[in-house]
């Protein structure tokens, strides 16, 4: 049975999303909707949310009271997967699995065995990166399945189509490991899609129709990826196929392990030492607590540029409430010194990030990014790496080397923070002015809303795309367009000769194409000024190219008629036979060519494109 | 402990055990110097497998979702935390500062447990007119308290009531009146 739904899943680091879109719906009339995720966000307590945070919690004996980790679905699972996870593993980090997604790109560790959580004890059940990311994706069908699956569970997950993102630098091991999570997750039907160009999907969706004044084919976009705990920087060239837009991802960096999560221990951290300086102790739990209230203070620091500071109070620990309280405040200060000047320092192009000098032994992990120094990152991507890529041929660079982008697409829930994509922004501008590019304005700077579900939505928007007639290059007609045909019929006194109406321009043909009416000849009225009435309809889209219709009732209108004389060879009052072909132009204007038995042609000009709304 | 015929089988052991051996047996030796609430899991206990584990008399839902409201503002608030502690020798300024972030976290819980709205929605200390005839548990009058329906008058307080309850389900067990678990850190 054919798919009723596209379904694009994001599955994050931190945060994984769903976003759907009805496929039986006809183009213009679907809407992508983001789903919610039923999850457990304390014991004993079942919410919505539309984030599920990729994590999952191994519930030993003493975790959580009997049966208080019931699902709808599960009344007693043997995971627990999401909020609740993130909270009881803050608690108890022993027992907590977290991301897993970085786990299943680092090779430095056989990701089928059961090695996670990371240096838990003995006790501990274990698992493999790709049976954790598996549960994850398990759990979000098993929630699709209990809601939306219909009454007899025919809408089911597994028959969908379902697009799922990884990052661009995966390589294709952990994409075979990927595919292979998913299939244990009970996943048929399923495409794997780059989370950049999925970014990128999701802003051509906010654009509307007007997308194709701001990107053209040949503009190289910088994609900026930054998370809660990673950092992405891919380069996408943008090109076409037959007409359809494609996305060539030419260079992708590293998957960095540096992210938001990285910036608000370091505001914590600098509160944590000023604290003390002053005597208070703060100890891990606190630390915890100065961590989530660093988090608040920031975003409300980013939304209101006009406040200069933000209390930051530690309540007291155990029944000691208010006489533990200690109190200490962010100013936007120190929030432009720790973490724009230390994540997002100006640099120059050829400042690459330092490397720690390494001591003989390492503990095993993840390899987190010894320098903080994003702006540092994004210069060893833009210079080193992509000089290593195959597609480099195609990339537009500077004198130094430097890959200079045309544009620049922030993704990642960091980036929703103003100052920081302005900061961003000001060091790219800087070198791409040394290079000798210009400086990317407003309208290079892609900006999708909803910035955490982005790429969820640009994955169901992708899934939509290719059913459909793809993301087209080009803007098609967004009307039918008809021309007038006299028929033949006894003259009658008083009463006018019917007209037909004959589809020259189906809905959609694209500018820049053209098309044919075969095996049907006209009767074109040359020598002699004749009128050449054109019609529209915005309602009748299914109508082909060289359909006669004879009664249309209010579906068509009619525009002003054209008053031409076609001239032939002297010839006055003839009537000629033609055929008809007609041409979309680049530039919106409708031809109707009438080519005669000879090869004569005529032209008929019409402007059909309209303005478009901004 | 459980009912007659347990006590008097324990009794017995015990005397014998005592007569005979020096001293009670070893398996009901640990329950007597457990609190009250845990028995253990002797065979007739276990018998019913659907009975609950706990053996105090179940608790009545009612009381069970006032201590849950309370436990939820304690967990997201710390509010019974704030109420239990002595506040006199704070100053002001810490006490504030506690406050703040208490009241912050409380509303929250208010707001996303049970839908509060006011009786009147009217500004306060500005005449209001109550129009039909009332409860007087709805609506309170003050001063001169004469007359019928319509009743004019000013308004002092807008009244609090609540249009829907949305509260987790009840835990299971002993959890049911328990505000807080007691948190022990291991190293």
């Amino acid at each position: 049975m054919a798919a009723k739904y596209i379904i694009g899943i994001d599955l994050g680091t931190t945060n994984s999303a769903l976003a759907r879109c009805d496929a039986t719906v006809d183009e213009e009339n679907s809407r992508i909707e983001v789903r919610s995720i039923p999850q457990l966000v304390d014991a004993n307590e079942v919410a919505e949310r539309t984030l599920l945070p990729s994590f999952l919690y191994i519930p030993g004996e003493f975790d959580f009271p009997q049966g208080s980790l019931a699902l709808p679905w599960e009344p007693e699972p043997k995971l627990v997967i999401g909020e609740l996870a993130r909270k009881r593993g803050a608690e108890s980090p022993n027992r907590l699995v977290a991301s897993a997604k970085s786990w299943l790109s680092y090779a430095a560790v056989n990701r089928s065995t059961p090695i996670l959580p990371w240096q838990a004890p003995e006790e501990v059940p274990k698992l493999s990166p790709i049976e954790a990311s598996s549960q994850l994706l398990r759990y979000l069908r098993t929630v699709w399945d209990s809601r939306e699956a219909g009454e007899q569970g025919q809408f089911a997950l597994a028959e969908q189509d379902v697009l799922l993102t990884v990052p661009a630098s995966f390589d294709e091991e952990a994409r075979e490991l990927t595919r292979r999570a998913a299939e244990q997750a009970g996943y048929e039907q399923f495409t794997l899609l780059e989370e950049p160009q999925a970014a990128f999907y999701a802003w051509l969706e906010s654009q509307g129709e007007s997308w194709r004044q701001r990107i053209k084919v040949g503009d190289l976009v910088l994609v900026c990826d930054i998370g809660g705990g990673t950092t992405d920087f891919s380069l996408i060239l943008v090109s076409e196929e037959h007409g359809e837009l494609t996305l060539e991802r030419v260079a992708v960096g590293d998957h960095i392990l540096l992210g938001g999560d990285n910036m608000d221990l370091a505001l914590a951290r600098f509160l944590q030492q000023r604290l003390e300086a002053s005597g208070h102790r703060v100890d891990t739990w606190q630390l915890q607590g100065l961590w989530h209230q660093c988090r608040m203070a920031k975003e409300k620091l980013f939304e209101s540029p006009k406040t200069q500071s933000r209390p930051i109070t530690l309540l007291g620990k155990g029944t000691k409430l208010v006489g533990g309280t200690i109190t200490t405040e962010l100013a936007r200060d120190d929030l432009h010194q720790i973490l724009v000047e230390g994540f997002f320092p100006k640099v120059a192009s050829d400042e690459l990030p330092a490397r720690q000098r390494r001591v003989g032994f390492q503990e095993l992990g993840l390899p987190y990014a010894a320098d903080p120094a994003i702006t540092k990152h994004l210069a060893r991507f833009l210079s080193e790496q992509v000089r290593n890529s195959p597609e480099a041929a195609g990339i537009r660079r500077g004198g130094s080397g430097l890959a200079c982008p045309t544009h620049i697409l922030f993704n990642g829930g960091v980036l929703k923070a103003h100052v920081l994509r302005e900061r961003v922004v000001e060091v790219l501008n800087g070198w791409l002015r040394q290079e000798g590019f210009e400086a990317l304005g407003a309208q290079q700077i892609l900006e999708a809303p909803d910035l955490e579900h982005a790429v969820a939505r640009g994955a169901a928007y992708y899934g939509k795309a290719r059913r459909g007639r793809g993301v087209r290059i080009r803007s098609g007609a967004s009307r039918t367009y008809y021309i007038g045909v006299e028929s033949t019929m006894p003259a009658v006194p008083g009463m006018p000769a019917p007209l037909k109406a004959l589809c020259v321009v189906p809905f959609g043909m694209e500018e820049g194409t053209d098309a044919a009416i075969p095996d049907r000849e006209f009767g074109l009225v040359v020598g002699e000024p004749a009128e050449f009435r054109f019609l529209s309809s915005s309602v009748r889209k299914q109508d082909k190219i060289g359909t006669l219709l004879e009664d249309w009732g209010d579906d068509i209108e009619e525009r002003g008629p054209l008053q031409v004389t076609l001239k032939l060879d002297g010839q006055l009052g003839k009537i000629v036979p033609v055929r008809l072909e007609t041409r979309v132009t680049e530039l919106g204007t409708l031809e109707v060519w009438c080519v005669s038995r000879d090869g004569q042609r005529w032209k008929l000009e019409l402007n059909i494109r309209e303005k478009t709304k901004r | 402990m459980n009912g007659f015929w347990e006590r008097v089988a324990v009794a017995f052991r015990c005397f014998f055990s005592i007569l005979f051996d020096g001293d009670i047996p070893k398996d009901i030796a640990p329950v007597r110097g457990r609190p009250s609430g845990q028995v253990p899991q002797t065979p007739a206990a276990q018998a019913p497998a659907s009975a609950p584990k706990e053996m105090d008399r179940p608790v009545p839902e009612a009381s069970a979702r006032a201590v849950q409201m309370l436990a939820l503002l304690q967990r997201d608030g710390r509010l019974i935390d704030f109420l239990a502690e002595n506040i006199s020798t704070y100053p002001d300024a810490q006490l504030g500062a506690a406050a703040r972030t208490i009241h912050e976290c409380c509303r929250k819980v208010l707001e996303q447990y049970v839908k509060l709205e006011p009786i009147l929605n009217s500004e306060e200390d500005q005449p209001v007119t109550v129009q039909s005839r009332f409860d007087p548990a709805v609506i309170k009058l003050l001063g001169n308290v004469t007359g019928q329906p319509p009743i004019r008058g000013v308004l002092r307080h807008k009244g609090w009531q609540v249009k829907d309850v949305n509260l987790p389900p009840l835990p299971q067990g002993s959890g049911r009146m328990v505000i807080a678990p007691a948190e022990v850190e291991i190293s």
